[in-house]
């Protein structure tokens, strides 16, 4: 099982030092749901993180990626969907063939007549926070996706119902962005000279 | 798979190409005319958003907000509702009144710490989230679990099914008006907590399993008081079948209402009892077995209709089902640590740190630094009592995550809630609520 060997290496020598050294020819795909989507969509690249398939797709047809995963992959559900902010990151994982942004935008897709998963990853600028909507393919989607606006800033263009969730509707920032630091309330106690 | 080591690795993420020959199960698939169709999530359901429109026609319709201060709504759900007289036209449920940004608390805790974090949002299932992040933890580490402290969790996890079953069967009767269930439910939930108190230290929120194992052994005598609970939850549910189940009143009350197909669970992400009520056995614990699922035997509950009263009893049995696999943990239950023995990531026991130095820093670097997770994200899913509880762990290298994302089972669950209510009468939208089991504190998080 080549799959195996490879992880095995991946054990052995640490978590990307492996990519890197085969940088110049990115490994084909062991997984044929990530194997499908890479010939679907030229220039997305397969990573196999701790075991589980990951596709990087461009931010373009991340909508194409739910609809494909859908009629053609029998993928059921969009289990989740969420982001990160990589601003801060001490270290962070680097994928050969993936230019790094700021922001990454995660869905997991579950598909249960073939009882398995795949994770799709796009890299979201920071100047340009937006991505397809996956809720054409994936109604629910909704909830993860205003989850997403509220909590990052990552605007869905496609959504139908893109409100905040979780903030008040009238707050200002994303709290969950590296750069949105938790307000200070002052509290003054009586008979205390100054708030603290 | 050959790297298999344990049972918390066994899940069908790791599967490759080589599984060409998996053959879904034939549950899973639709009987019609032209044979067995595989189940589509279907495309009858679209998104809509934006204001609602104004009241056309003559004006006959109304909107009106159900919560978040109702009672029945289990917290503080709203669900806005536009009636036509008593009928529900639409539904929508509006979150977030019990934000409290644990997500991001979870970027300033270290991971040691993360588990007191994660195990307050799901407070009816504390067990079940603390397992999870812990699972992320281990993958990210790539550490492996010690047989012993697997099947703890294991059991652990199945007496916190039970205690969600119950206080979603207590608080279900009382919301349907069956008074005396809130006090028989409660009964045997307090009993079933009493024993994960003498196990955990804590009713709630239990902090218990931790990454690399759990924090204790289990306590003596463990077994004799566990199957006393079971005999007391197996006398508990069949007095509540024989209350409910074929009480006409209770059908008449809960039969046909809030149906929901499984291509419309499908595609609005539902999981766990919404799901398997439509007639889709899908439990991770049996399809991607984690832990040391596939070496216990249970059946995966499930009923044909979708309805309220489906819910209903499949959650009755699934205590049952729950109370076989608790039985099989105290026969089966194996020898050994309850956690792995690498000081970098678990605390040398008590008595090592007075008599030896380096247990003292181990236990001091441990509590004060954490241990650093080299960089790399991972998903890992399992089964809670509401359905598939998810955690996306982002890893950079420090002794903090970058991103904990605990993927609530209950946030993702109340979508199906306006397909269920939508032409009904708004009387029923009191047992579509109770019936999809949404826990606040996970929906909010």
């Amino acid at each position: 099982m080549p799959d195996d060997d490879a992880r095995e290496d991946a054990h052995k020598n640490g978590d990307t030092r492996v990519e890197e050294e085969e940088k110049e020819s990115p490994p084909l795909p062991d997984d044929e749901v990530a194997a499908a989507v890479v010939e679907r969509f030229p220039g997305t690249v397969f990573h196999r993180s701790h075991g589980q398939p990951v596709v990087y797709v461009d931010r373009a047809i991340w909508g194409d990626l739910g609809g494909f995963l859908r009629d053609e992959q029998q993928f059921t559900q969009c289990v989740d969907v969420t982001a990160v902010d990589h601003l801060v990151d001490a270290a962070r994982l680097s994928v050969p063939g993936v230019t790094q942004e700021r922001f990454e935008l995660v869905a997991s897709f579950l598909s249960h007549p073939r009882n398995r998963r795949i994770r799709a990853i796009c890299e979201v600028p920071a100047e340009d926070p937006t991505a397809p909507s996956l809720t054409d393919s994936y109604p629910g989607a909704n909830f993860g996706e205003r989850e997403v606006y509220d909590l990052f800033g990552i605007t869905f263009t496609g959504h139908p119902d893109l409100v905040r969730i979780l903030m008040p509707d009238d707050w200002v920032g994303y709290p969950l962005r590296k750069d949105d630091a938790p307000a200070r309330v002052p509290v003054t106690f009586k008979e205390d000279p100054r708030p603290r | 798979m050959s790297d298999t080591r344990d049972g918390t690795r066994d899940d069908s993420d790791a599967r490759s190409h080589d599984d060409d020959d998996f053959v879904p199960d034939p549950r899973l698939t639709q009987q019609t005319d032209e044979g067995a169709q595989e189940l589509q999530p279907t495309r009858d359901l679209v998104v809509t958003g934006g204001p609602w429109p104004e009241v056309e026609g003559e004006g006959d319709t109304m909107i009106i907000n159900m919560g978040p201060q109702h009672p029945s709504t289990h917290g503080v759900l709203r669900v806005m509702l536009e009636l036509d007289a008593e009928t529900i036209v639409r539904a929508k449920p509006v979150v977030g009144y019990l934000h409290t940004g644990m997500e991001k608390t979870g970027e300033e805790l270290t991971y040691v710490q993360g588990a007191t974090n994660v195990t307050r949002m799901d407070y009816a299932s504390p067990l079940s989230n603390e397992l999870v992040f812990s699972m992320a933890v281990e993958r990210l580490l790539d550490i492996e679990v010690p047989p012993r402290a697997t099947w703890i969790r294991m059991y652990l996890n199945e007496l916190n099914r039970i205690a969600s079953h119950l206080l979603w069967q207590a608080t279900n009767g009382l919301d349907m008006g069956a008074l005396s269930m809130i006090v028989y439910g409660w009964r045997e939930r307090e009993e079933t907590l009493r024993l994960l108190e003498k196990i955990t230290g804590l009713r709630m929120n239990n902090n218990y399993i931790r990454p690399g194992g759990v924090a204790a052994e289990l306590p003596d005598g463990w077994q004799d008081d566990t199957l006393e609970l079971c005999d007391v939850v197996e006398k508990g549910t069949a007095e509540y079948d024989e209350l409910l189940t074929g009480n006409p009143i209770w059908q008449e009350r809960l039969t046909g209402v809030g149906v929901i197909t499984t291509e419309q669970a499908l595609a609005l992400s539902a999981s766990g009892p919404i799901l398997r009520s439509t007639g889709f056995p899908w439990d991770l614990r049996r399809s991607q077995p984690y832990l040391a699922y596939d070496e216990v035997d249970f059946d995966v509950i499930y009923t044909q209709n979708g309805d309220c009263y489906d819910r209903y009893r499949l959650r009755l049995q699934e205590i049952l089902e729950s109370v076989k696999i608790v039985r099989q943990c105290v026969d089966k239950m194996p020898p050994g640590d309850y956690r792995v023995q690498d000081r970098k990531v678990t605390p040398p026991p008590r008595a090592r740190i007075d008599e030896s130095m380096e247990a003292l820093i181990h236990h001091f670097k441990l509590f004060t630094e954490g241990f650093k997770v080299p960089p790399g994200e991972t998903y890992v899913a399992v089964e809670s009592p509401r359905g598939e509880v998810g955690c996306y762990l982002v890893a950079d290298g420090t002794g903090k995550p970058c991103r904990l994302h605990i993927r609530g089972p209950s946030f993702y669950n109340l979508q199906s809630m306006a397909p269920m209510m939508e032409d009904r009468l708004i009387a029923d939208a009191v047992a579509v609520i109770s019936s999809v089991d949404p826990i606040m504190g996970e929906v909010d998080r």
